[in-house]
């Protein structure tokens, strides 16, 4: 325990009180300094780096909000869409937190999307910040399934429909399948004791194991410290004197004022879409969502909500044909090791026997159940995006420029699969889509052979700093 | 810097281009004329329509009567000459129509309309308004089907033309074409067969009203919703402006 201290002679009421506090709870002192006032970050950090706080900003605005919306809304298919009306109509300003509900939600998917692309961008994930971006996408994988969940609640049309299909995804799975379905439901169909667990997910358990994730996320942070657009560490450079990295700066006042300015310039866009277009052409509150669910009616066309939509689209391409693409694939690679690999002849012949039981398995099971496989794994993969990465450098900036081409190529297909989730299908579409996935996936699992491809510029001693 | 923030402004705006959902049958919507909604006038006429020709099979069932206070109408005004289902200008819009009969007189049960006007827009084609707006103005005479109405905008609609009175009777005209190499029969005109109370003009007039009452009835918050959103944002470009001049105050330090 710290040494108590006495306030000197005089020492004004406000000293007096601090002192007091900070004999009795030294912590929060030192946890203001650690990621605060004495946290360094690197002073070249780019607008790319507001995405961060202003996550934090929406998950506070979807708290609260949240906490006012559950006040009022009743988990009960019977009252459920009525409630949100009531909440629309008659709670006095209700619509406006239910406006900031569903458009945070978004908001937090574009918003992490960025905050993740910076990531890939300036390789935020390597060495030694993998378990930063592991909780990352721990953050990413449950804020789906809060939203998912989320998306049950107003139990309109879209609601019920949206969640029947995805469940029945977990329906393909083989020999279990089934089972977690029902499990998951309920009930054989999606009904009240579904509305029911979504609510209670929704509400306690999953925001609980988020906001730990968040503060996990938060605190390896700041135990190895903030990346740059330059992808070096600022540790390697420290003032002899102070221990203080060179090129860092105090997290408290500079990037708290810089990022004050960012969520001014949020909250503009943010308003923007609450007060002038909160269903924002169907992508935020999908039109088919103003009829209330109804189990014997089901709606011509399904489609997840717009953040969900590129898995999607990976999980509807995988189609027979596909999983005879991934077999060739498969094949293919697994003789290419065996003939030019530099491997004992053992390991060679156990890659040849794991592809051969990789293609039975993919066979011997329906399409749709490699569909729900494709899906999760293309979220999955992110997790070890750190191990892929075999690029000499961090940053973009000292990649080659084809590198930037493959990364440019890589959003295109991101949006293009996204697009296409929305979509009614058609054989052009499926196509399209499986090209996407294919390039999707070969970004990743090639990774450690083109990441490595290329004639890379020199990275500087120091941080590329101009003052503004 | 600013390529950067145009690149993410890009990107945004990829997103907000409509959503493009299935389209249904039917022909291309007119543009519901929406001046009227910011018309009080139009939206009480809009509310005396809805209550007396709609109200009976439809409900609205989140929709307050003295709600209509918004739109410009007294309690009095609203227990005189607007409530007719209920004695208490505080109720919400329901009606008495027992849904299993409903279902066996017209095959479907009548939605409820409070959100009708929100849940009707689609991608490409235009807004809830229009749809209705395109909707109750298209009804004509089909003798095939049971109530001897069909329409243009939702073909073989179970409801019948409850508006005949004020519309009259009419039947469609169409030409022949070729659309991507296709003949198809395109909708040309209208041929009156029987007169209404009201004329073309005066109809679609009070069509739009009906729409707009509607499209006021799916949010009524709207009005407010647009003109506090209006002084939020000027609120926030003054603080950013002062978050802007803060922020180079602190990093002019830094070199």
């Amino acid at each position: 325990m710290a040494e108590f201290k006495v306030a000197p002679a005089g020492a004004s009421m406000v000293d007096k009180l601090t002192l007091w506090t900070q004999n009795r709870f030294p912590t929060a002192f030192d946890a203001y300094r650690v990621h605060m006032s004495e946290y360094y970050a690197p002073k070249a950090q780019n607008i790319w780096y507001v995405f961060g706080a202003l996550a934090i900003l929406v998950l506070v605005i979807q708290i609260v909000t949240g906490i006012f919306l559950t006040m009022h809304y009743k988990p009960d298919a019977a009252k459920a869409f009525e409630s949100v009306e009531y909440i629309m109509r008659d709670v006095p300003w209700g619509w406006l937190v239910r406006y900031m509900h569903s458009t945070g939600a978004s908001a937090f998917f574009v918003i992490v999307y960025l905050h993740m692309f910076r990531g890939l961008l300036y390789g935020s994930y390597r060495k030694p910040r993998e378990l930063v971006w592991i909780f990352g996408v721990a953050i990413f994988l449950v804020l789906m399934g809060e939203a998912f969940m989320g998306y049950l609640l107003p139990w309109g049309q879209m609601s019920y429909w949206g969640a029947q299909v995805i469940i029945n995804l977990f329906a393909a799975i083989p020999f279990v399948g089934a089972d977690l379905a029902l499990l998951i439901r309920g009930d054989y169909v999606v009904g009240d004791a579904t509305l029911n667990r979504f609510f209670a997910f929704h509400v306690i358990a999953l925001p609980l194991v988020l906001l730990g994730l968040v503060v996990a996320h938060i605190f390896a942070l700041h135990d190895v410290g903030s990346n740059n657009p330059d992808g070096i560490e600022i540790k390697d450079h420290l003032d002899p004197k102070t221990g203080i990295p060179l090129d860092g700066i105090p997290f408290h006042p500079y990037y708290t004022v810089h990022d004050i300015l960012a969520v001014s310039v949020f909250l503009m866009i943010f308003s923007a879409i609450i007060f002038f277009a909160p269903e924002m052409g169907g992508y935020f509150l999908e039109y088919n969502n103003f009829i209330p669910a109804d189990p014997l009616k089901t709606p011509a066309h399904i489609a997840p909500v717009w953040y969900f939509t590129p898995y999607y689209s990976m999980l509807r391409a995988t189609t027979d044909p596909m999983v005879n693409v991934f077999c060739v694939i498969i094949g293919v690679s697994a003789l290419m090791a065996a003939w030019k690999a530099k491997l004992p002849s053992l390991a060679k012949a156990a890659v040849v026997l794991a592809a051969v039981v990789a293609i039975a398995l993919l066979k011997t099971f329906d399409a749709k159940f490699w569909g729900v496989v494709v899906m999760g794994a293309s979220v999955m993969i992110l997790f070890v995006l750190p191990w892929l990465d075999h690029s000499p450098v961090k940053s973009i900036r000292y990649r080659p420029d084809w590198h930037k081409a493959v990364y440019g190529v890589f959003v295109v297909v991101f949006f293009i699969l996204g697009w296409l989730g929305i979509e009614t299908v058609s054989d052009t579409k499926t196509l399209m889509a499986q090209i996407g996935t294919v390039y999707y996936f070969g970004f990743f699992l090639l990774m450690p052979w083109w990441s490595q491809l290329g004639t890379f510029k020199p990275v500087p001693e120091r941080v590329v700093f101009s003052a503004h | 810097m600013i390529k950067r923030i145009l690149q993410s402004l890009l990107i945004s705006c990829m997103l907000v281009t409509g959503a493009a959902h299935a389209a249904g049958a039917g022909i291309a919507w007119d543009k519901f004329p929406v001046e009227k909604l910011t018309s009080d006038a139009a939206l009480q006429n809009g509310a005396k329509l809805f209550v007396n020709y709609c109200l009976n099979c439809h409900a609205a069932s989140y929709v307050r009567y003295n709600r209509m206070n918004d739109i410009g109408l007294s309690n009095e005004q609203i227990k005189a000459n607007l409530l007719f289902a209920t004695d208490k200008v505080g109720e919400t819009m329901k009606i008495s129509l027992d849904p299993k009969q409903a279902k066996l007189w017209f095959g479907v049960v009548p939605p409820d309309l409070s959100v009708i006007a929100r849940s009707r827009s689609a991608a490409g084609q235009g807004s809830g308004a229009d749809y209705l707006y395109t909707y109750l103005r298209t009804y004509y005479r089909d003798d095939s089907k049971a109530t001897g109405w069909n329409n243009l905008a939702y073909p073989n609609v179970a409801m019948p033309h409850v508006l005949w009175e004020l519309q009259g009777e009419r039947k469609p005209t169409f030409t022949r074409a070729t659309e991507h190499g296709k003949d198809v029969e395109v909708f040309s005109g209208w041929e009156v067969s029987k007169a209404g109370t009201l004329d073309a003009r005066a109809y679609d007039n009070a069509m739009a009203d009906l729409v707009a009452f509607l499209q006021w009835a799916g949010e009524p918050a709207q009005k407010t919703r647009q003109q506090l959103g209006a002084w939020v944002l000027l609120f926030l470009g003054i603080f950013t402006v002062i978050a802007w001049r803060l922020n180079a105050a602190y990093w002019k330090d830094i070199k």
